[in-house]
């Protein structure tokens, strides 16, 4: 009788403990991305991988410096760069110290000048950026800043990756690009037409072409063309609903050879495509679920969608994002101290959840990881999208992809 | 197109010291506004407001008072506001004043104006419409396409705090920015509304109501609303000017015809017949915008629905609400309609609250996570999988609008009652 | 050759697709004077009923049932909506649809979510028709082509044969007199409102499958319309059938040809700067047809306007 009310007691006494410094002390994240509009699913499923992420890597281990729980708080940016700018002063009025975002590049860029200004005229409430999406090269390169860390691979990196693939595959002579008009798309199309030169000088690049972005309601027209021009395989960096009537429309006019993309998955898209995009499409990403790096993974995974059937485990370097962060505010033995825990963040080695490791590299905060080229298929698969059977499959994989690509980013540090 | 509301009225020439009163009171609310919200945050939302304010107030130049219907108004203020933050890119930035660049986006947004305006006021109505669709159309796709000027998808970006600091003050904090478009404001509100009082800005609305007798008294209806045309795209461009200000980048959300769209629904919602009702569709929309969506995720269905129901209920805007009451207040028969709003009002606002309720929690079941049953409303914590709260939440819907609409009668009643001078029944 | 004619066809779908969706509103717009910004989130209605039919009772069911559906809904909206918005004049009626067009689609991410919805061609139609050296026609578009034909015929035997056609055309030009003779122009307003609206849910569920089903569409398509029934002239359906062809033929041939602004401006007898990136006009010189393709139906309309006002077939101004 005696020992049950001890414990009692004792559970209490640390639940009002614990509760104290959840109140006091928890490290916030701010997440702004687009929750409503017609991005809301990616935002809104980001979100949850977040939250999802925080909860089960951080704060069920007792989270960081003894303690503070990281909390997820979800700003709406509408996706556009005005509003996003409105959250990240709501954000830093509310104390927090720590901004994710990572749908648009445009979004990123706003965001990452405003950081820097930000930092530069408040040195009292700095703030750090976790880029987890945005993949325009250049936030590494000529637009850099100490604030910055990109945890994806960039553009040039998935398509130095991609390229590596292509050259090994002798049935590809000529290759078609086409993108999104703008700074991404263009991104692409540039690399693609650099590293395939370097690797490849055979090949012939027999189109390379811009459409409006989000803009064009049939993409008959274009698909034409790529069958006209004879291609063997087309690379596009297009997303959201461009990526899916492109393919849909390539596939359907005819085309039978592989289609390089970056983003045809999850969202619904996967689901889209179904049986018609099973042969053609590949993708250049990181974080694999098929085949699954380990058994922790495996469960990560199945708890995410215990919790969220609906969602997709669909940016898998959220939980390098979470770790990485948790692991620099330990070694900076501050949440506040932003300066420490960027010091911290540069150069970090860190073993993946999805395997293979990852390094935060100094001179650009470019993350350098495992980049794997995925088929979209209904065979193999553990782990679905969108909960049609089909997933992303690894083909082929490059280790620690482009460790040594130079960058022309000369970082001001504090 | 020419059945906006006559509201304009009570022209008295000359400045007296009643004409000259909201003016006084707007301008100490701007300065004393910072001291009651203080919070950066608070003021970062009080700058988009002014500057929405700006934009309003030029967009119902042509709306409200000179009855032309634009879909591409947003691409004036974009083009002003990407003229100044390329001057902020340039080395010239260093000898002018940060104060004075607004005036430049206005020059350049009037020379836009004036150039499409030739052509596309020649007519009225859904000519002038269409062509403003068009032309907006055409300007916002050039957006991607000229990357010169307009810098593409990423937008260009430039810093304020490179220009002459101006007696002292650098444009650093927030608060310094909230000034310089506060008193932009206060200048260029006060300029629209003379505007409207002078020859040109009354033959606006004559062009507006009647262009035919217009032409017949010897004004060409044409040049009556050229005029209107570039005056308002020189406010735009001021209002564009002041967004390069305090965000330092522009990008083509600036340029599009979801922003040129925006505008119209500001504007209306805030009543076009009245001269400050932008203004107050600037405020309550921006609200909106910032506040509730941090709040709810499904803040663009209450706003869509907001604009549906002003537009069958009170075509006349927010403001138009508003100035219906003057006359009872300078009648002094307001205190017959007090009871009636409440027992009508109360009821009315507890259907709502009870609806949204519903949508909340039905939208909680359908997408929150499994197990987090969970979810917090008016301050209140409870699980959407228990029935009480939707029973809750049904009866508020159901008994709110039986009462409102029982007594809705009775508000009309008193509200004729209240329009008579003496209160007397109808 | 071979590829213009498949082009041609291609332009051909669009252009039919383009039609359907203006000639119910160029039906309302003329008679009503109500340029209905909600047209396309009908449009967008339709592919979702259909959608939600075709689960259950598949995709047949889902164009026979679909329309209607949508017709109703279009209907009830001009009754109990435009009806009392009309009595303040154009520019309130213009925002309650601006407004109608943001609720529906709030309404649809509300229901079905976000994401883009699978929704399906029917097994049938899958595949190619035939084939133009190696181009594939889809069976798809060419079940497309002929059901727009179908409902065209349909609409000019309703419009020139029967009396509701002649009523109809009748309160487009003199609504007091036709009201005066005894006929109910409130009911006409509303009918031709539901069957305008039951046009684009046909429009809708048929283009769902090929442009896919998504909250986004209706702004995708966007005020596309609009530019189509001012070119063909307000209230005449055949303006409006080849201003769409027009529309579809001029957008895919700009798409399917990469003409070079530097051809043009080397033909006109300018000279290439060197280096292009580094000039000012460097984006000027880098110019392709594809990526103005789809701005080009603006260009022609304001065009139009500024010297031809009634559009192409118009009687009257817009």
């Amino acid at each position: 009788m005696r020992t049950i009310v001890k414990r009692g007691a004792v559970a209490a006494l640390s639940l009002a403990v614990m509760a104290s410094a959840a109140f006091a002390e928890n490290v916030k994240i701010a997440f702004i991305d687009p929750l409503s509009g017609p991005f809301a699913s990616t935002g809104t499923n980001g979100l949850h991988q977040y939250e999802f992420a925080a909860e089960a890597l951080v704060n069920a281990n007792g989270g960081v410096l003894g303690g503070q729980k990281f909390e997820i708080v979800g700003f709406d940016n509408k996706i556009s760069p005005k509003e996003s700018l409105i959250q990240l002063q709501v954000a830093i009025d509310q104390g927090i110290r720590y901004v994710a975002q990572g749908n648009s590049s445009g979004v990123a860029n706003a965001l990452t000048e405003a950081i820097d200004k930000h930092n530069r005229r408040n040195p009292d409430s700095r703030v750090l950026f976790l880029n987890y999406s945005a993949v325009d090269p250049a936030l590494t390169n000529e637009k850099c800043n100490f604030w910055h860390f990109r945890f994806d691979a960039n553009a040039d990196i998935k398509m130095d990756a991609l390229t590596d693939v292509m050259a090994a595959d002798s049935s590809i002579k000529k290759v078609y690009i086409i993108g999104q008009d703008y700074s991404f798309g263009k991104a692409v199309a540039a690399a693609a037409v650099n590293f395939l030169g370097a690797k490849r000088p055979d090949v012939e690049i027999v189109g390379n072409e811009l459409h409006p972005i989000g803009k064009v309601k049939d993409f008959t027209p274009y698909a034409r063309k790529i069958v006209a021009s004879g291609a063997d395989a087309v690379i596009t960096g297009n997303w959201g609903s461009d990526m899916l009537n492109l393919g849909k429309s390539v596939i359907d006019n005819g085309f039978k050879g592989p289609i390089y993309t970056y983003y045809a998955a999850a969202d619904g898209i996967t689901a889209a495509f179904g049986e018609t995009g099973k042969g053609s499409l590949r993708l250049v990403s990181e974080g694999p679920l098929n085949p699954i790096a380990s058994e922790r993974a495996a469960d990560y995974v199945k708890a995410f969608k215990a919790k969220y059937p609906d969602g997709n485990v669909s940016q898998a370097r959220i939980t390098n994002v979470i770790e990485m962060l948790a692991r620099a505010i330990n070694d900076a033995g501050s949440a506040t101290d932003v300066v420490a825990v960027g010091k911290a963040l540069e150069g970090m080695e860190h073993d993946s959840l999805w395997g293979g490791k990852i390094m935060m590299r100094p001179q650009d905060h470019q993350a350098i990881q495992d980049v794997h080229i995925f088929a979209h298929t209904n065979e193999g698969v553990q782990f679905d999208y969108d909960n049609s059977g089909y997933g992303m499959v690894v083909e082929s994989s490059v280790a620690m992809a482009s460790a040594d690509a130079p960058t022309t980013c000369k970082m001001q540090r504090p | 197109m020419q059945s906006l509301e006559k509201t304009q009225t009570r022209s008295d020439g000359g400045v007296s010291m009643k004409s000259a009163m909201p003016w006084i009171f707007s301008a100490v609310m701007l300065v004393l506004m910072p001291f009651i919200f203080q919070s950066n945050s608070a003021i970062t939302i009080m700058n988009q407001m002014a500057i929405t304010i700006v934009f309003a107030l030029s967009y119902n130049m042509l709306l409200g008072q000179g009855g032309m219907l634009s879909f591409g108004h947003a691409v004036y203020m974009g083009v002003g506001g990407f003229v100044c933050v390329h001057v902020m890119n340039w080395e010239i930035f260093g000898s002018i004043p940060l104060p004075l660049l607004p005036l430049l986006g206005g020059v350049f947004g009037m020379i836009l104006a004036s150039m499409v305006g030739y052509f596309s006021t020649r007519k009225a109505g859904t000519v002038f419409a269409m062509i403003s669709l068009g032309v907006g159309e055409l300007i916002a796709a050039c957006s991607v396409i000229i990357v010169v000027f307009f810098g593409g998808e990423e937008g260009v970006s430039g810093d304020r705090t490179y220009g002459i600091p101006f007696f002292g003050v650098e444009f650093l904090s927030q608060i310094e920015v909230y000034y310089l478009t506060a008193g932009w404001l206060l200048i260029s509100a006060l300029l629209m509304y003379l505007f409207s009082r002078t020859p040109i800005g009354r033959m606006a609305n004559a062009v507006r109501d009647n262009p035919e007798r217009a032409e017949f008294l010897g004004y060409s209806s044409r040049w009556v609303r050229y005029n209107s045309f570039v005056a308002a795209g020189f406010f735009a461009g001021i209002a564009g000017g002041l967004f390069a200000i305090n965000y330092e980048i522009l990008t083509e959300e600036n340029l599009n015809l979801t922003t040129s769209g925006s505008i119209l629904l500001v504007t209306f919602l805030g009543g076009v017949g009245v001269f400050f009702g932008p203004v107050v569709g600037a405020i309550v929309f921006t609200l909106l915008q910032t506040v509730l969506s941090l709040e709810t995720e499904i803040w663009s269905l209450y706003v869509g629905a907001l604009f549906v129901a002003t537009v069958m209920f009170f075509p006349s805007g927010l403001a138009g609400v508003m100035q219906l009451h003057i006359a009872p207040i300078k009648l002094g028969t307001w205190r017959l309609l007090v009871m009636p709003y409440i027992i009508t009002l109360v009821p009315a606002i507890i259907c709502i609250l009870g609806l949204s309720g519903l949508i909340e929690v039905l939208f909680h079941a359908r997408h929150a996570a499994i197990g987090e049953t969970e979810m917090t409303l008016f301050w209140v914590t409870f699980q959407h999988t228990e029935i009480l709260p939707w029973v809750v939440f049904a009866v508020m819907a159901v008994v709110g609008f039986w009462l409102a609409r029982k007594n809705a009668p009775q508000m009309m009643d008193a509200w004729h009652r209240a329009n008579k001078p003496d209160g007397a029944d109808t | 050759m071979d590829l213009i004619l498949v082009n041609l066809i291609d332009g051909l779908v669009t252009g039919l697709l383009l039609f359907m969706l203006s000639a119910g509103l160029t039906l309302i717009f003329s008679m009503m004077g109500v340029l209905n910004f909600a047209h396309a989130s009908f449009y967008m209605l339709g592919a979702y009923f259909a959608y939600q039919i075709s689960i259950y009772l598949g995709f047949w069911m889902g164009l026979l049932i679909a329309p209607p559906l949508v017709g109703i809904v279009g209907a009830a909206v001009e009754r109990y909506g435009l009806r009392r918005v009309h009595q303040y004049g154009h520019v309130p009626e213009l925002i309650f649809t601006f407004g109608l067009a943001l609720l529906i689609e709030e309404l649809v991410k509300f229901i079905w979510g976000n994401d883009q919805i699978p929704y399906q061609i029917p097994e049938i139609l899958e595949g190619a028709a035939f084939s133009i050296s190696s181009y594939d026609i889809p069976a798809y578009k060419v079940f497309m082509i002929f059901l727009s034909l179908g409902i065209f015929a349909g609409l000019l035997f309703v419009m020139t044969r029967t009396r509701v056609g002649m009523i109809i055309q009748a309160a487009l030009s003199y609504p007091r007199t036709v009201e005066a003779l005894g006929h109910n122009v409130p009911l006409v307003f509303m009918g031709v409102f539901g069957v305008g609206t039951a046009l684009a849910g046909v429009a809708g569920v048929i283009a769902g499958p090929v442009l896919s089903t998504f909250p986004g569409m209706a702004f995708v398509l966007g005020s596309i319309v609009f530019v189509t029934i001012v070119i063909g002239g307000l209230g005449s359906l055949g303006g409006a059938l080849v201003a769409a062809l027009i529309i579809g033929w001029m957008t895919t041939f700009a798409k399917a040809y990469n003409i070079r602004m530097e051809d043009i401006l080397t033909g006109v007898g300018f000279t290439k700067p060197e280096p292009t990136w580094d000039s000012a006009w460097a984006d000027l010189w880098t110019l392709t047809s594809p990526q103005i393709a789809d701005i080009l139906p603006y260009l022609l309309m304001i065009l139009i306007l500024v010297f031809r006002p009634y559009g192409l077939f118009g009687k009257r101004d817009v």
